[in-house]
């Protein structure tokens, strides 16, 4: 079953700017899928189109068979919208915000009492529902967010930056929770900048820029693309300088390990005997979780290098044929 | 959907919202009304004289309680919603399967609530001053429920196209404010000259201040069935448009 499907969706601004130029997207029932793109790539139109705040010039949206436009009902009770922003009215009390959330969706009182008290709960904010919600911190305002989102029971969860500043220990926290909803049958749509997170969390991954997507696959599929593997050694003892080994990318980390970026056809063997020779002992390796950032930086300077030349993001990427440069 | 259940819930929010600050919106009206009755009334009211052959006490009473009707009925609307447009909170509701018709009610049924409160401690403190109680209380309770109808619709539109808190201010103090001053609030408009007179019948807000008095002492410078016919026509037409903009999303979706 087909959770969310977009066919030739396309948005225009007033002021003449093209944000979305034919956009189709099927996302399945089930999933966990993840929205990535540069900054204006046109996701937050997209999630603004899915979320009835953005006004599409053209195309169809059906959330879980419902026609956005014909259906709009049934189609806005499948969704639930976790913003990037929080836009939860701040002087109200945690409890009271989830609650007008479920009378929204005209869940009578008694009813919408139980809901909040099992997504607070879930949420680890039961504790705070008579707290004023400016008064939380702001791993708590981003999780009243999900638990708002969550209380009329949406089959589909869309959450825009829902870790945006937000420490790692909460983001792990939140990772958790997410993975567990998903697991428990709500299909998870996913924009996040941290493609660490989307690379941890998601099975299947749309890629937009310049309003169109440019890619759409599994995350596996995705990342079997990539030219390039990216480790973190950890050396025996502290390492004073790194020695220049032709093909490969070596760079420290904060902690004393070592970033390598090893080209597929290269293997890791060469970059092991270079790193005998120059007297460093390898006591541990593992994979360096941005695979997928590397990939990204990759298809972003195929698609437009200017943009990268001028945001200065072009620094450490890749070349085409995947050797560091 | 519920739409019963989503009317109760954005009733309740804004009941709530207006009552949980009441000193910022309760107190001041109720304080205002208190040294207008003791200053304007019984202080100065004394040496002006009978105004339409009664107290002058008596005569602005009933203005000076539907002066409190329209200004809090039109704040709470403006200020409710263009908090949610600002705080972003308004997008609960758009992103919900809410019709735009439960949206425009709940918010002006809040105006209203607190026009008819705000009101009626007005009215209890006017009671205090004069001896004059409505003598069609039919009249003086439908005037006051359309008068806080009419005023919550233009508090809503105007917090929807609205982009700062400027924006809700200008009105209410440059376009309200004098006008419920020159509608009749303190004097009987036969007393001025041709000109004005004529001018202030362009006023609509005379014609309810006038409404109102007759429910209290039967006596009005307009047609009371103009008045009532006004009001009504001026309530359709802004809720016509406001149902059109929320449905189009004017001042609240791209």
């Amino acid at each position: 079953m087909v959770a969310l499907s977009l066919r030739a969706v396309r948005k225009t601004y007033k002021n003449g700017v093209e944000a979305l130029k034919g956009i189709d997207l099927d996302v399945a029932a089930g999933d966990f899928f993840a929205l990535l793109g540069p900054n204006g790539a046109g996701k937050s139109t997209t999630i603004g189109i899915l979320s009835s705040l953005v006004t599409k010039t053209s195309g169809t949206v059906s959330i879980f068979g419902h026609d956005l436009d014909r259906e709009r009902d049934a189609a806005k009770r499948c969704l639930g919208l976790v913003p990037q922003e929080i836009n939860f009215n701040q002087f109200e009390k945690v409890i009271q915000i989830v609650l007008n959330q479920a009378g929204y969706y005209g869940i009578p009182r008694r009813m919408a009492l139980d809901r909040a008290e099992e997504c607070l709960t879930q949420l680890g904010l039961w504790d705070k529902r008579n707290t004023v919600s400016r008064q939380l911190s702001g791993g708590m305002k981003r999780r009243l967010m999900i638990a708002r989102a969550l209380v009329h029971a949406p089959r589909l969860l869309i959450l825009d930056e829902p870790t945006a500043g937000v420490d790692i220990e909460i983001r792990r926290s939140l990772w958790d929770l997410l993975r567990r909803i998903n697991r428990e049958g709500t299909t998870i749509i996913l924009t996040t900048h941290y493609l660490e997170e989307a690379e941890n969390l998601c099975r299947n991954i749309a890629i937009i820029n310049h309003g169109r997507i440019v890619e759409h696959s599994t995350m596996v599929g995705l990342l079997a693309k990539l030219k390039v593997n990216a480790f973190i050694l950890e050396p025996r003892r502290p390492v004073a300088v790194l020695p220049e080994v032709p093909g490969y990318r070596l760079e420290f980390q904060a902690d004393g390990t070592i970033a390598a970026t090893v080209p597929r056809e290269l293997g890791v063997h060469g970059l092991f005997d270079a790193l005998g020779e120059a007297g460093i002992e390898v006591v541990s390796i593992r994979n360096a979780a941005n695979r997928l950032e590397q990939w990204f930086f990759h298809m972003l300077e195929e698609s437009d290098p200017e943009r990268l030349t001028k945001t200065g993001l072009v620094v450490g990427t890749l070349e085409p044929n995947g050797v560091a440069s | 959907m519920n739409a019963r259940v989503v009317l109760q819930t954005i009733l309740h929010k804004e009941a709530h919202r207006f009552l949980r600050i009441w000193p910022q919106t309760v107190l001041p009206s109720a304080v205002t009304s208190g040294l207008y009755f003791l200053v304007f009334g019984s202080l100065i009211g004394t040496r002006i004289g009978p105004m339409a052959g009664f107290r002058y006490l008596d005569y602005i009473a009933p203005g000076v309680i539907l002066m409190s009707v329209i200004t809090n009925s039109y704040a709470n609307v403006v200020s409710s919603f263009f908090s949610a447009k600002f705080q972003r909170n308004i997008e609960e509701l758009l992103v919900a399967p809410v019709p735009e018709w439960v949206i425009l009610v709940g918010y002006v049924g809040g105006g209203i609530a607190r026009g008819l409160l705000v009101g009626g401690v007005v009215m209890g403190i006017a009671m205090g001053f004069s001896e004059s109680r409505p003598i069609h209380p039919e009249i003086v309770a439908a005037m006051f429920i359309l008068t806080a109808t009419l005023f919550s619709l233009a508090g809503f539109l105007n917090a929807v196209f609205a982009n700062s808190f400027d924006d809700i201010s200008i009105v209410p103090n440059f376009v309200l404010t004098p006008l419920v001053y020159l509608g009749g609030v303190f004097y009987s408009v036969e007393f001025l000259p041709e000109f004005w007179r004529n001018l202030s019948h362009l006023n609509p807000i005379l014609y309810m201040v006038n409404a109102f008095r007759y429910g209290f002492l039967g006596t009005s410078d307009v047609p009371i069935t103009q008045a009532f016919a006004m009001t009504s026509i001026l309530i359709l037409l802004l809720t016509i448009v406001g149902l059109v903009i929320l449905k189009r999303g004017t001042g609240l979706k791209t």
